[in-house]
Order: C-alpha cells, then sequence, then structure tokens
C-alpha cells in the first residue's frame, strides 16, 4: 500500500475530533478533561447539530472550556451554569443547550441552581466531571471528596464528623421527578470513553426528543491534585473511587434503575 | 395602541416590559416589587406576545438566567429590591464585563441588612459606582412616576442594546406601590430568531450557523487583554456621558438656591420649590434622570449662579457626595435627608434648605456642617 492510499479518506480510521479547536489543551497530562471535552464534541459533531448547539462553561480547571470546544459558548459565574443554560434554553426552545461543570462548581457554590434546574426539568444536557477535588485552585476538598481523603484544606484527611460526607450528586437529583435520564460514566480506558460517549449521545438525542433534563456524571482523576502519577491515580480511582460512586446508569427514562 | 390606565408603578413596568418586546423576564418575589412578577404571571405573556417568564429559585439564579438569555441576544430583564439586588451583584458585575445587554429594576426599600419594606433611595452608591467587583459602570435611570416605570423600559432596553451594558431603573418603593394614571405605548413586536440572528450574529451565542462561532466571556488572564476590555468599557461609559444624559431643570433659570433631587424625592422637592417661591425664596431644582451618567456640567455651572445646593435624598446622604464633586467648592453643598422608610415632606425640604443654606448665606465651611440627618 503507498502512502497516497493510506491517506485516502476510506481508508482513515482516526481523525481528529472536527469541533475541537487547535489550541492546546491546558489540562495536565493525565487528566481526564480533554477526554471527556472530546467525546461531548465528537456526539455533537456525529448528531451534525453544531449550528443548533450552545455551551456553558463553568468556573474550574474547565473555565476555558470553550477555548477547546469549537460551538457557541457562554462562561458562567461559578455554579451559575444551569441557570445560564435555563436562560438560554427558555429562550431558545429548540437549540441544543449543555453546561460542562465541576464538582465545586456543581455540587458546592451552585447547588441551588444545580437541584432546581434538574427539578424543573430543563431540556438541557449537564455534563458533570466529578474528580473529588478542587482542581483549579490548587487542590482543596470538595464536596465530593472522600472520606480520609487529603486535600490542601483537609491535610490530615477529610474527617466526616466535622466536614460531612461526600455528595452523591447523581443519586440526589435521580430522585427529583424533572430529570429524564442520569448516568455516571468514567473515561479512563477505551472501554469507559466508548461507553460514556454513548451516555452523551443519549443525553443529547433526550434533547431532541425533548424529553427534559439529561444528567452525565464522569468520574475522573486528577493526579496533579491528587498527587500522583496518572497511571496511579487511575487505579486509585478504581479502588477508591468507583466503589463510593458506583459506575453505571441511575434513572434512565425517567425511571430510576434501582434503589441506590 | 397606546392606551390611558391607572396603574401601580410596578404594574405598569411589568406591562411595559411586555409592550417593550422583551422575550423574557426572570424574577424571585421580594416586597415591594413582587407585583411585577404577580402581574407579569397573570397576563400570561407566552401567549400574548410569546414572552417567557419564569420564578427562580433565587435573585443569583434569576440574574443568571438573565446573563443566559442575553448571552444569546435575547431582550430580558429582571426587578427585585435592595436585598435581592445585593444577590444579583455578582451577575451584574458578569453582564457589565462580558458586554451584556439586560434590563435590572430595582423598587428601593430601606437597608441595611433585611432593613425595612418602606421606601427609600438608600441603593444610590451601590447603583451608580458599581455595586459589584471591578471596575465598571451601570447605565441608571430613576423615574420619578409611574408614566416613567412604565416609559423608562424600553429606553432602557435601548441604552442596553446600543452599548452592550447592564442597565439599571433604580426606583423605589413608593414609585413602585403608588397608583397613577398612565399612557402605555404601542407594543413594539419582538424580534424573530432570525433577526437576533442577524442583528446580535456577530457576538451573540445562538449556535454558529453561517459564520464563525461566538464566545461570551469575561475572563481576560492575559493582564494587557483584561486592561484592553477594562478600557473599552470606559471608553462605553464615557460615551454615555456624552450621548446620552438625561436631566430635567424646573425654575432653574433665575434659581438663587437649588435643590438636587431624583426618584420620588424630586416629587417632593418640586413641591419644595413652590412652597419656597410662594415664600419669596427664588430656588430652583435640578432632577437628575439619568444617575449614570450624572449632570457634572450643569451642576457646575448652575454653582456659578446659585448661593447653595441642598441635595435631597431618602438616605443618609450618598448622591451628595456625587454633588459635591460637581460643584467643585465653588458654594456650600448640603444634604438632607430622611431614613427608615420616612418620606419627607415639602415643608421639611423647604425648612431644611432654610436652615442648611439659605440661613447664613454662602459663607459656612464644610467641615463645620450640621449631621444632616434629623
Amino acid at each position: 500500500m503507498e502512502v497516497l492510499d493510506i491517506i485516502r479518506p476510506e481508508n482513515q480510521v482516526f481523525c481528529k475530533t472536527g469541533l475541537m479547536t487547535d489550541a492546546t489543551l491546558t489540562y495536565c497530562p493525565g487528566c481526564g478533561h480533554g477526554t471527556a471535552h472530546n467525546i461531548t464534541m465528537e456526539v455533537i459533531d456525529e448528531m451534525g447539530v453544531v449550528e443548533d448547539t450552545i455551551g456553558v462553561a463553568p468556573v474550574g480547571c474547565s473555565v476555558f472550556a470553550y477555548d477547546f470546544m469549537a460551538v457557541d459558548m457562554t462562561q458562567a459565574a461559578h455554579g451559575r451554569a444551569p441557570a445560564v443554560a435555563t436562560g438560554i434554553a427558555r429562550t431558545w426552545p429548540d437549540k441544543y443547550v449543555f453546561t460542562y461543570q465541576g464538582d465545586g462548581d456543581l455540587a458546592a457554590i451552585g447547588t441551588a441552581e444545580t437541584i432546581h434546574c434538574c427539578n424543573r426539568g430543563e431540556n438541557i444536557v449537564i455534563i458533570f466531571v466529578n474528580n473529588g477535588i478542587y482542581g483549579m485552585t490548587g487542590g482543596q476538598m470538595a464536596p465530593t471528596t472522600l472520606p480520609g481523603m487529603k486535600t490542601s484544606t483537609s491535610p490530615y484527611g477529610r474527617e466526616i464528623e466535622t466536614m460531612g460526607s461526600p455528595i452523591k450528586m447523581s443519586e440526589l437529583i435521580a430522585n427529583l421527578p424533572g430529570t429524564y435520564y442520569v448516568t455516571r460514566q468514567s473515561v479512563h480506558t477505551h472501554k469507559h470513553v466508548r461507553k460514556a460517549k454513548k451516555a452523551i449521545r443519549k443525553a443529547f438525542e433526550n434533547t431532541r426528543l425533548k424529553k427534559g433534563l439529561s444528567f452525565v456524571e464522569i468520574v475522573s482523576n486528577c493526579n496533579s491534585g491528587w498527587k500522583m502519577t496518572p497511571n496511579e491515580s487511575n487505579i486509585w480511582m478504581e479502588e477508591h473511587m468507583f466503589p463510593y460512586y458506583p459506575l453505571g446508569d441511575i434513572k434512565v427514562n425517567g425511571k430510576l434503575k434501582q434503589v441506590a | 395602541m397606546s392606551e390611558l390606565r391607572l396603574m401601580k408603578g410596578n404594574e405598569a413596568l411589568a406591562e411595559a416590559a411586555i409592550r417593550a418586546g422583551a422575550d423574557a423576564y426572570f424574577g424571585y418575589p421580594i416586597t415591594p416589587q413582587s407585583e411585577v412578577i404577580e402581574y407579569l404571571m397573570d397576563q400570561r405573556p407566552e401567549k400574548r406576545t410569546g414572552m417567557v417568564v419564569l420564578q427562580a429559585e433565587s435573585e443569583i439564579a434569576a440574574i443568571n438566567m438573565v446573563y443566559g438569555a442575553a448571552s444569546s441576544g435575547k431582550r430580558v430583564m429582571t426587578s427585585s429590591s435592595s436585598p435581592g439586588i445585593s444577590l444579583k451583584m455578582e451577575g451584574i458585575s458578569y453582564l457589565a464585563g462580558a458586554e451584556l445587554p439586560a434590563v435590572i429594576v430595582n423598587v428601593v426599600r430601606g437597608g441595611p441588612g433585611l432593613g425595612t419594606i418602606q421606601p427609600s433611595q438608600a441603593d444610590y452608591n451601590q447603583a451608580v459606582k458599581g455595586g459589584g467587583h471591578g471596575d465598571y459602570r451601570m447605565y441608571v435611570l430613576a423615574p420619578a412616576s409611574v408614566q416613567e416605570m412604565s416609559d423608562f423600559v424600553s429606553d432602557a432596553f435601548d441604552i442596553a442594546f446600543k452599548y452592550r451594558t447592564p442597565v439599571m431603573i433604580l426606583s423605589d418603593g413608593l414609585i413602585g406601590q403608588m397608583m397613577e394614571k398612565v399612557v402605555l405605548k404601542d407594543e413594539r413586536k419582538r424580534l424573530t430568531d432570525a433577526e437576533i440572528d442577524e442583528k446580535y450574529g456577530s457576538w451573540a451565542t445562538t449556535g454558529r450557523k453561517g459564520r464563525e462561532r461566538n464566545i461570551i466571556t469575561s475572563l481576560y488572564l492575559e493582564a494587557e487583554r483584561m486592561e484592553q476590555r477594562v478600557r473599552k468599557l470606559m471608553n462605553k461609559y464615557q460615551r454615555m456621558e456624552e450621548e446620552d444624559l438625561r436631566y430635567e431643570m424646573i425654575h432653574c433659570d433665575d434659581a438663587e438656591y437649588l435643590f438636587v433631587a431624583y426618584g420620588s424625592s424630586a416629587r417632593i422637592a418640586q413641591k419644595a420649590v413652590e412652597l419656597g417661591r410662594e415664600k419669596g425664596i427664588k430656588v430652583g431644582l435640578l432632577r437628575p434622570i439619568t444617575l449614570f451618567p450624572f449632570p457634572k456640567k450643569q451642576l457646575f455651572e448652575l454653582a456659578d449662579q446659585v448661593k447653595g445646593v441642598l441635595s435631597v435624598e431618602m438616605n443618609a446622604g450618598q448622591m451628595v457626595d456625587d454633588v459635591r464633586l460637581a460643584v467643585e467648592h465653588k458654594v456650600p453643598v448640603e444634604h438632607f435627608g430622611r431614613t427608615g422608610g420616612i418620606i419627607h415632606t415639602p415643608e421639611e425640604i423647604l425648612e431644611a434648605l432654610e436652615q442648611k443654606i439659605v440661613k447664613d448665606g454662602s459663607i459656612r465651611h464644610h467641615t463645620t456642617r450640621e449631621p444632616s440627618l434629623l
């Protein structure tokens, strides 16, 4: 086979996602954000809805999501993305509106906005990347930080007695009648990436069908914040994060899958 | 069709929003402005014009819904009263930073804290000096009648879109709650989605159809770019001063003394002007209609003519600072105001003018001035 044959479109097996910009990702090597961005954009691209898609970027590591995702995007104040998305979705009911948020943004400062947006069943997609830590500000304790986990604001480990237990947002909002699809995924292996992408596709299909709110949690690593190598962080995630945040669908087509 | 009606200020404002072709209203109940959302819900604007009305879970959510709709080119409004406006300040700063058009209404009550539900003008500084964080200003309109509560809504939208900036209508519990006759403007058609794409497609996030993608943000981590953005904002505010300053002068031609008052206080001060003139005191009234931009030049010039100025406000003395800055110590400037929800009478205002300004001419030095509260 000649080189010219290899680069023919019909022989191409992989290419850069069309809806990712050429900007260099600002995420740490090993971080799951890049993959989560990538599959979100692949779904928009494959559905052919880029002209009708509006994203909302959060505050946190993914504050610059709009530098990487080549769709129209609005940057929201910390925690307010679900309210900002509500404002867009209500006035442009035929658009595909999504938020992309981390755990500090969605589960701490923006808890009220998250819960009420879910409760109203806004016709949007929320992509929630949960790595159990505040990455952007330098590794402080998040509402999702595991018990005993050391962070810069819980240097001796998270104490449940004084700091409460980590919040399981997906289980919490799945109990609201307004949510239509709630699932928990990860992007640390090829298998998981494919599953997560399917979940995101399903979420955006729900928007197309005007089914209401779809919530895709992605349990991810933060090798920098957790002070591990990327590989160590993925192993730690499997051993510690997944038992507390089990992967899988929690609510499908408006029905709870199992009692958590 | 324009029509004459007897309405509360809050209701007139809500009706005006529908007629101004607003696409959406997001709000949260708080006294004394809850009639705005109540009226809107009652009118079923989604049927009348297609306007969206939604009761948010908080003032914070409401202003961020405004931010979302505004970022996608829609005409959007919110309203609240003092404590609620404090909660909105984060969102207002973001609106200013991201250069988004929106109308925010404050039907002011007394503070600080939970304060009182009675009328007040104690949010002057918050509205005019920024309120939220960072280098920004808001264009601030101060209605003095139910008619202006109605008229200023479409004016506010026009300014908001002319400059891509948040505009505040700074009312108070008196104007919001009182009933007066009002001539309602004709209905303006809402823009279609295609018209929005055409008019605002250069910046609004409506989906990248046939154009480069748009990004709405207020984040600039490079110092030079951030400074550039701040400069751009400052140029905008400068242009507002040159092109969109609004004020009214009443009996100023031959005035020897001057009241400066806005909103409810201006209505009352106008009566005090009449009472003063009956007594032979030649007093006039300068009513700033926009509080930012402020009629600085007009005040500076009037200070060459009058012997003293009394700033009349329903607060402990806020606008008086701006009056003093404009007058540049040419003549004494004093403040008179009631707080706690007490509305000053024309007689009180005139008496304050006589005691603080007229009594001993123009020689009193600022450092010896008496407490301005009764």
